[in-house]
């Protein structure tokens, strides 16, 4: 029990203070058969709160599953940035230990090396590249180039390795040099079978790894990739310039003269080309630098860095007209900023819509709570009959009225009010916006206010009148503050629906009257960065939740009457 | 109270006609004269227009002929705000946005009171309605009575000469209804102003004025004190609408002076005194108040009329016995009579011999 009166020795017994210690005396109260009576209120309800959620369950689910949850997906690819480090999981890590000064080093073209090879087998190398592109641009072109180019380096051991010995361009050898035999024996089989999948998976001969510790294992990714993807049989497949590049490395760092595997003169003698002074090489930054000289350039390599974590305020950041630097997130340059500019357009057309609509709804709807109920039910009719056409035809309607060529127009210029070499241009701007919006959004502001309205007896303003008020008095001082509730409803009503809108500024808002929503829809189904107009979507949703707190407070929500 | 002619009365209805939909009248030639200090009660079933006469008098409503006077000043073109009436609503109509004394305040502020006099004024008015320490309350927070008391404070803190009060009580219940039927007339009185009360209780119209407007189909059926009313009703639909009574149909046989003999429908021969009959041969309804009859013939006059009754039911109410009759035909004849150690209770079935005094019967139109 909360009581403000708590039981004091300075009241002595009082009813509160006699019924207190009663309480406290016989403990909790029990109902006919001794259980508590909470606990017996408790079961004799739950019945009736089962009921309620078995009513409510099938409208819960799915709004659960078809709009809470897309939602939640949606709003968390705003921070979601797995794609840096799935595709090149290698390259990440190796960029984990550069301090970002400079150029990375040779590791890091390595990794990125074999990285970007294998994505651009696997075809979502292009992906990274778009997504980067966000951050830096040039990056897509840059990875779709490299795609192809990285076989240019390759291509200068494979190109030696041939003209050494021809079985180094043949799928075989390097078949019985990396896999084990029992593989190759069971590939074999199935090959002259001529089936359909079930092809043995690829295993490496034992010896390989330690033997080549980097060409097993590109052959092994080659090799896996080709019975998966290509559902080829490595046996019959040439492998990549990228194994040939593996397998340098391993020759250039280690001596084979004791090795002992399969053809094992013809590593032996591959080994001695290496060794020998006329062998070309090429530096894997400067493989890359040759494929596109950005490579060249630490801005790329920053960028990866800098998107390699998991997750990244990079959406959120672009949203909000800055942008992620190794020194941390800095302001946009300003003929770069758009985002913020954005949304201050729309809350402060939204709030010109809102305020129109007050400005027109308020006379309406006075004059409707005022009139008889026959005339009064009519009339409304003629309020919702806009919601009888559909939204396109309302604002393209707007588009016919208000062009330059349109009825507006044309009878300003019959008037002589405007000249016909200067038609007013009202529509693909704000105004024609502003007017559409408040033209469409008018009812919703209508109706909260006249049902609050309508439950105004008329005897106040007869009351304040009676008293000595003027009508404007009378009006002003008793019946525009009761009505305050209706017009907040409304106006809450009309501004988060017009913060949203995506149609009507798309049809008839040119450049400088589209809302943010516009902007997200073009990221959405356009650019494609998913990513930031989740974080557009984000924004704009703790805006309205914001505003809608602010007004908690500072007008009640209790306070707001829809009916 | 006599009336006072048109030139010094301070409320004055002249002529006065009120159409809504210029196919049927409200209120159809109305003439009153209120004198200053007057407690009037407009008194009438729902629809009879006693609303309406005090609409057009606040201003609400405009007459659509005649004239109505304030001071002997015609009001019909002043706008309601100007015309200085302080006006009691049914529910009070107290703005539920501001406190009670931000209520009371509000005619004072629109008069361009200055602060310091306003607060004195409200404080004036709370406390004479016994609510002084309410100013800070919202109207929501006030039972029923209370809203009653600030209502009626707000009407009065402008210090108006004329109040008007439209059912203010009937959204209380009985006990408080009685409690402040008598505070609103002894505030009245000890201000000394001018009060027009609509309602369509009897028994408040009876207790609380000086004087009963009864109105039915837009007229005034009876202008009088509330004792003249209940006593000498001019008609029959006064006489059925103030308080109970018992009614006997019959044609009137002869008319001399004071008094006139009705032949019932039933065929008893009675005396009545004629007030709206003139002539023999008319029809009449003859009345006479259930208290006026009397069982016991003793208790009457030498030339008490009286007539065979058969008791139906017997009612104990505490205070009085109601007992129900056929007497002449008429099952509903009702007697009261009042519950003293030596009053016989009668029985149903029980054959009795009712009478009363010729003057306590009165012969009235039929219609």
């Amino acid at each position: 029990m909360t009581d403000a009166t708590g039981a004091d020795k300075f009241t002595g017994p009082t009813p509160d203070n006699a019924l207190r210690q009663a309480d406290a005396e016989s403990g909790p109260v029990l109902a006919a058969d001794g259980t508590p009576l909470k606990k017996s209120l408790g079961r004799a309800l739950r019945m009736q709160k089962i009921r309620a959620l078995a009513l409510i369950a099938p409208l819960l689910i799915f709004v659960l599953v078809s709009f809470i949850a897309p939602i939640a997906d949606m709003l968390f690819r705003s921070v979601e940035n797995q794609i840096v480090s799935e595709t090149l999981p290698r390259t990440t890590e190796a960029l984990g230990s550069w301090d970002g000064e400079g150029m990375p080093s040779e590791d890091v073209f390595e990794a990125a090396y074999y990285d970007i090879f294998i994505a651009a087998e696997n075809r979502i190398h292009t992906r990274l590249g778009s997504r980067l592109n966000y951050e830096l641009t040039g990056a897509s072109s840059l990875f779709r180039r490299s795609g192809r180019g990285l076989d240019d380096i390759g291509e200068v051991y494979q190109d030696q390795f041939e003209d050494l010995d021809e079985n180094w361009d043949e799928a075989r050898p390097w078949a019985e040099i990396m896999g084990s035999e029992d593989w190759i024996a069971a590939q074999e089989e199935w090959d002259a079978a001529d089936e359909e999948g079930g092809m043995p998976r690829f295993q490496l001969r034992e010896g390989a790894a330690t033997a080549f510790p980097n060409a097993a294992q590109a052959y092994l990714t080659f090799a896996r990739f080709t019975q998966t993807e290509d559902e080829d049989s490595p046996l019959e497949e040439e492998p990549w310039s990228m194994v040939h590049t593996a397998l340098y490395q391993d020759l250039a760092a280690e001596d084979y003269a004791s090795y002992d595997g399969p053809r094992a003169g013809m590593v032996q003698a591959a080994d001695e080309l290496v060794a020998s002074p006329d062998f070309q090489t090429v530096t894997f930054a400067d493989g890359f630098a040759e494929i596109d000289e950005d490579w060249a350039t630490p801005e790329i390599w920053q960028t990866i860095k800098l998107y390699s974590p998991n997750y990244t305020s990079g959406y959120f950041l672009n949203a909000v007209d800055m942008q992620l630097t190794p020194d941390g997130a800095e302001a946009r340059d300003a003929d770069e900023q758009i985002y913020l500019f954005l949304f201050k357009r729309t809350l402060f057309m939204s709030l010109v819509i809102t305020f129109s609509c007050i400005a027109l709804g308020y006379p309406v709807a006075f004059l409707l709570s005022n009139l008889p109920m026959r005339t009064a039910n009519v009339l409304m009719i003629l309020v919702l009959l806009p919601f009888w056409t559909s939204l396109l035809v309302r604002t393209s309607a707007w588009k016919v009225m208000l062009q330059q060529q349109g009825v507006i127009n044309d009878v300003l210029v019959w008037l002589g009010l405007v000249a016909d070499d200067s038609r007013l241009v009202m529509i693909n701007n704000q105004f024609g916006t502003i007017v559409a919006m408040t033209h469409i959004l008018l009812p919703f502001m209508i109706l909260p206010m006249y049902s609050v309205m309508s439950t105004i007896p008329p005897s106040y303003l007869r009351a304040a009148k009676s008293l000595g008020a003027t009508n404007w008095t009378a009006f002003w001082r008793v019946y525009f503050p009761q009505s305050i509730p209706g017009i907040g409803a409304g106006s809450i009503l009309v501004f988060i629906l017009s913060i949203g809108y995506y149609i009507t500024p798309e049809i008839v808002g040119g450049t400088t009257g589209t809302f943010i929503s516009n902007r997200i829809a073009y990221h959405i189904s356009t650019s494609l960065n998913w990513g930031l107009a989740a974080a557009l979507g984000s924004i704009l949703l703790v805006v309205v939740l914001l505003l809608y707190w602010a007004y908690d407070r500072i007008v009640g929500i209790d306070n707001v009457k829809l009916g | 109270m006599p009336d006072t002619g048109t030139s010094d009365a301070f409320v004055a209805f002249e002529r006065v006609q009120k159409s809504y939909d210029g196919e049927t009248l409200v209120v159809k030639d109305l003439n009153l004269n209120m004198p200053k200090g007057e407690f009037l009660t407009m008194l009438g079933p729902s629809g009879s227009g006693k609303t309406t006469c005090l609409m057009m008098l606040a201003g609400f409503e405009t007459a659509t002929h005649g004239e109505i006077k304030l001071d002997g000043v015609s009001i019909n073109n002043i706008p309601p705000h100007k015309r200085g009436i302080g006006m009691v609503f049914q529910n009070y109509a107290l703005f539920p946005h501001m406190t009670v004394a931000e209520n009371l305040s509000f005619p004072l502020e629109v008069r361009k009171i200055g602060k310091s006099e306003r607060e004195k004024k409200v404080q004036r008015a709370l406390d004479m309605v016994e609510m002084g320490a309410f100013g800070g309350r919202r109207p929501a927070q006030l039972s029923g009575g209370q809203q009653q008391r600030i209502a009626l404070a707000r009407a009065l803190v402008f210090e108006p000469e004329l109040v008007l009060m439209d059912e203010p009580l009937g959204a209380l219940d009985k006990q408080l209804r009685e409690k402040m039927q008598f505070e609103i007339t002894d505030l009245a009185h000890r201000l000394g102003i001018t009060v027009v009360y609509v309602t369509h209780d009897q028994t408040e119209a009876l207790t609380m004025s000086d004087r009963v407007a009864v109105f039915d189909d837009g007229r005034i059926q009876q202008l009088a004190p509330p004792d003249q009313l209940y006593e000498a009703p001019e008609n029959s639909f006064v006489a059925q609408f103030i308080g109970e009574n018992n009614t006997l149909e019959g044609v009137v046989q002869e008319v001399k002076g004071e008094t006139c003999t009705v032949k019932l429908d039933h065929g008893e021969i009675i005396e009545a005194k004629p007030v709206n009959v003139s002539k023999a041969g008319e029809r009449t309804r003859v009345s006479i108040r259930p208290e006026r009859v009397e069982i016991d013939k003793s208790r009457l006059g030498e030339n008490a009329h009286t007539l065979k009754a058969t008791v139906r039911e017997f009612i104990y109410m505490g205070d009085i016995f109601r007992t129900r009759l056929s007497v002449a035909g008429n099952d509903e004849f009702v007697i009261k009579t009042r519950n003293a150690p030596d009053q016989v209770r009668l029985r149903p079935g029980q054959e009795v011999e009712i009478g009363w005094m010729p003057e306590d019967c009165r012969a009235l139109d039929a219609t």
